[in-house]
């Protein structure tokens, strides 16, 4: 038998795939069983609601997809009320993803309401979405990151991720700010500040002109910041960014990953991420390793 | 709404760029409404990468078919298929029309499509059809608007059904003279407004957007089936949006179906 546990923060997770944030919704468990993933990840909200861009909000480029979702969501009430009580159902670790556009003190009061409730297992910041209207993001600035960190992190006892930017010169300066400031783990990577254009019509092809790029077009800029952190920190760190096999999944594993984080794939193959687990455990078991945690970061160099 | 690997029975060119396939579905057919949608992977690995979306054009046994025109690299690719190949394909997917109008309504049903808007309402027809309920009610008037005769799609399907069939053509080489939603106006004016007890349309924006003016002009409810650029499909990414008196709706899973008079248009 090998062992797929990883442990993130006070995280006890069952296996290392996890449901990345505005991918994932209880829509999914139409298609494939939500209980056998180790984490899943809520799209991010925001104290009070978010309508979201205009649309188009979506586009697909070679080998990605484009997106200005926004942060629509409903605001910290009314996800509290209805959507909250049917996530705390799932046997699943739930990690709440958490997020501002203009106000860094709200997400003091989002930590702090839920550290109430029981069945919420860890948060994580987002403070790297590019499609808000700030001109700097939180994690483009080590000093506001150390400091929104620390504050969050006095008002949660729960594990806390910071979600990184890597539309940043040097990841590893923020990586160590959000370490300094006692987040328990990170996730890299948000997507890449991009743009597309219709030369038919000579307009961008998101209303918003610009978004965040995903998919495996990403996956090498992901790879290199995940390998570039893991030297400088020894938190956890959720890779992330074009997985869309079990293949993808260990390559960030081994660039240093303690778990994955599945996005725009879930998109597109609702039930990959139970392929993903299972390939991972495949390959465990032929290359004859019987802990995952001794692949962590065993890039050969 | 399932995930299945659908065998391609077959997948045949209609008319210039337009195409028609079926693909074997049993477990999916047997839900499917007309309005719903179904989401292709058209091919394996990243090119297209994200699923095509295409309505269900009608059903055929076990089959669904999907009546398509060749846009971009997709449809392109789509349309290269060999019968007998899978695609991997979810659905059925979103909210369909509305049939559940009360007889007590008088007046028959209007579907109004714009070239390839036909699609979802072949399949329309024949539930309406297939629902009547005594021969006093009588079918459904399909308007079906077209570039030119060339283009025109699905005339004869809806004759068979025993539609009443009008045509328009943009450049006149068929029926009307002008935009189908022009022919509609004619139409409601001829015959005793009052007829109409729903107008069900799909088309580009522009031509929905004017069926929403005549829907109110002429106190008929109207449904459209609206298309945005979607990424899942599956209401998960809030990719679709569509800006509703209720505030952003998403196109996949809130429609693709909607009341005209739900939509800032
Ligand atoms: C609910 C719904 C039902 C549809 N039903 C049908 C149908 O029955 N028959 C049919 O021929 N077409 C239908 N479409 C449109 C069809 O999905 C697009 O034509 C197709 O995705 C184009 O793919 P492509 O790769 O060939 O084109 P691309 O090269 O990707 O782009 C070509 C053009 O298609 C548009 N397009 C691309 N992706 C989408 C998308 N996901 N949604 C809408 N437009 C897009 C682009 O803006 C561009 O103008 C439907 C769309 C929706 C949303
Ligand atoms: C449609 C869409 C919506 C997203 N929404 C969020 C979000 O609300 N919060 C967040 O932290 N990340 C969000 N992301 C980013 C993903 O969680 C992930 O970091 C990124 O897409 C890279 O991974 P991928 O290539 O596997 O998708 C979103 C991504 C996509 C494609």
């Amino acid at each position: 038998m090998v062992s797929l546990r990883v442990k993130i923060g006070k995280l006890n997770l069952k296996n290392p795939v996890i449901l990345s944030s505005g991918t994932f919704s209880q829509d999914l468990k139409y298609f494939l069983d939500l209980e056998k993933l180790g984490a899943v990840v809520t799209k991010t909200i925001t104290l009070r609601p978010q309508a979201g861009n205009p649309p188009p909000r979506t586009c697909e480029t070679a080998s990605g997809l484009l997106n200005s979702i926004g942060l629509e969501n409903p605001g910290l009430d009314v996800f509290l009320k209805k959507e909250l009580p049917s996530l705390l159902k799932l046997k699943t670790p739930l990690i709440i993803s958490i997020g501002t556009f203009d106000n860094l003190k709200e997400l003091v009061i989002l930590a702090k309401e839920l550290e109430r409730i029981k069945g919420v297992s860890g948060l994580e910041l987002n403070i790297s979405c590019p499609n808000m209207k700030r001109k700097k993001l939180i994690s483009q600035d080590s000093h506001l990151t150390y400091k929104v960190i620390k504050e969050v992190r006095q008002a949660t006892t729960k594990t806390l991720i910071a979600k990184l930017s890597p539309n940043v010169t040097d990841i590893t300066e923020i990586a160590s700010s959000a370490q300094k400031a006692e987040a328990d783990a990170l996730s890299l990577i948000n997507t890449i500040l991009a743009m597309a254009v219709n030369i038919d019509n000579r307009k961008p092809k998101l209303a918003t002109i610009t978004g965040g790029l995903s998919g495996p077009a990403i996956k090498p800029i992901a790879l290199r910041m995940v390998w570039q952190v893991y030297q400088k920190v020894n938190i956890p760190i959720i890779g992330m960014g074009g997985i869309m096999e079990a293949k993808d999944a260990i390559e960030f594993i081994l660039c240093g990953a303690t778990a994955v984080g599945i996005g725009t794939a879930n998109l597109i193959y609702p039930d990959l991420s139970l392929e993903i687990i299972k390939g991972i455990k495949d390959y465990l078991i032929k290359s004859r390793i019987k802990d995952i945690n001794k692949l962590v970061g065993s890039l050969k160099v | 709404m399932i995930q299945v690997k659908a065998k391609l029975i077959y997948n045949k060119k209609i008319k210039n760029n337009y195409f028609c396939c079926a693909l074997f579905v049993e477990k999916l057919a047997y839900s499917a409404y007309p309005g719903q949608f179904l989401q292709i992977k058209i091919d394996n690995g990243y090119t297209p990468f994200l699923r095509r979306p295409f309505s269900i054009h009608r059903l055929k046994g076990k089959n669904i078919e999907i009546l398509y025109e060749v846009v971009g690299k997709g449809t392109e690719i789509l349309s290269k298929k060999k019968p007998g190949e899978y695609l991997d394909v979810i659905g059925p997917l979103g909210n369909g029309f509305n049939l559940n109008i009360p007889y007590s309504v008088a007046g028959i049903s209007i579907l109004v499509g714009g070239g390839i808007g036909v699609a979802p309402l072949l399949f329309l027809a024949e539930r309406l059809v297939h629902n009547r309920q005594s021969k006093v009610h009588r079918g459904p008037c399909v308007l079906i608007g077209a570039k030119n005769k060339r283009e025109l799609l699905c005339e004869k399907e809806f004759q068979d059904l025993g539609c009443e069939v009008r045509i328009s053509t943009d450049d006149g080489s068929k029926g009307f003279k002008g935009k189908v939603t022009d022919l509609l106006k004619v139409f409601l004016q001829k015959t005793n407004q009052r007829q109409g007890r729903m107008i069900y349309a799909c088309g580009p924006r522009p031509m929905l957007k004017e069926i929403a003016v005549i829907s109110q002009k002429y106190s008929i409810p109207a449904e459209v089936c609206l298309e945005e650029h979607m990424a899942c499909g599956i209401g998960v990414c809030l990719g679709c949006v569509v800006n509703t008196k209720r505030g952003y709706k998403r196109v996949c899973k809130d429609g693709p179906v909607f009341k005209t008079e739900e939509i800032i248009w």
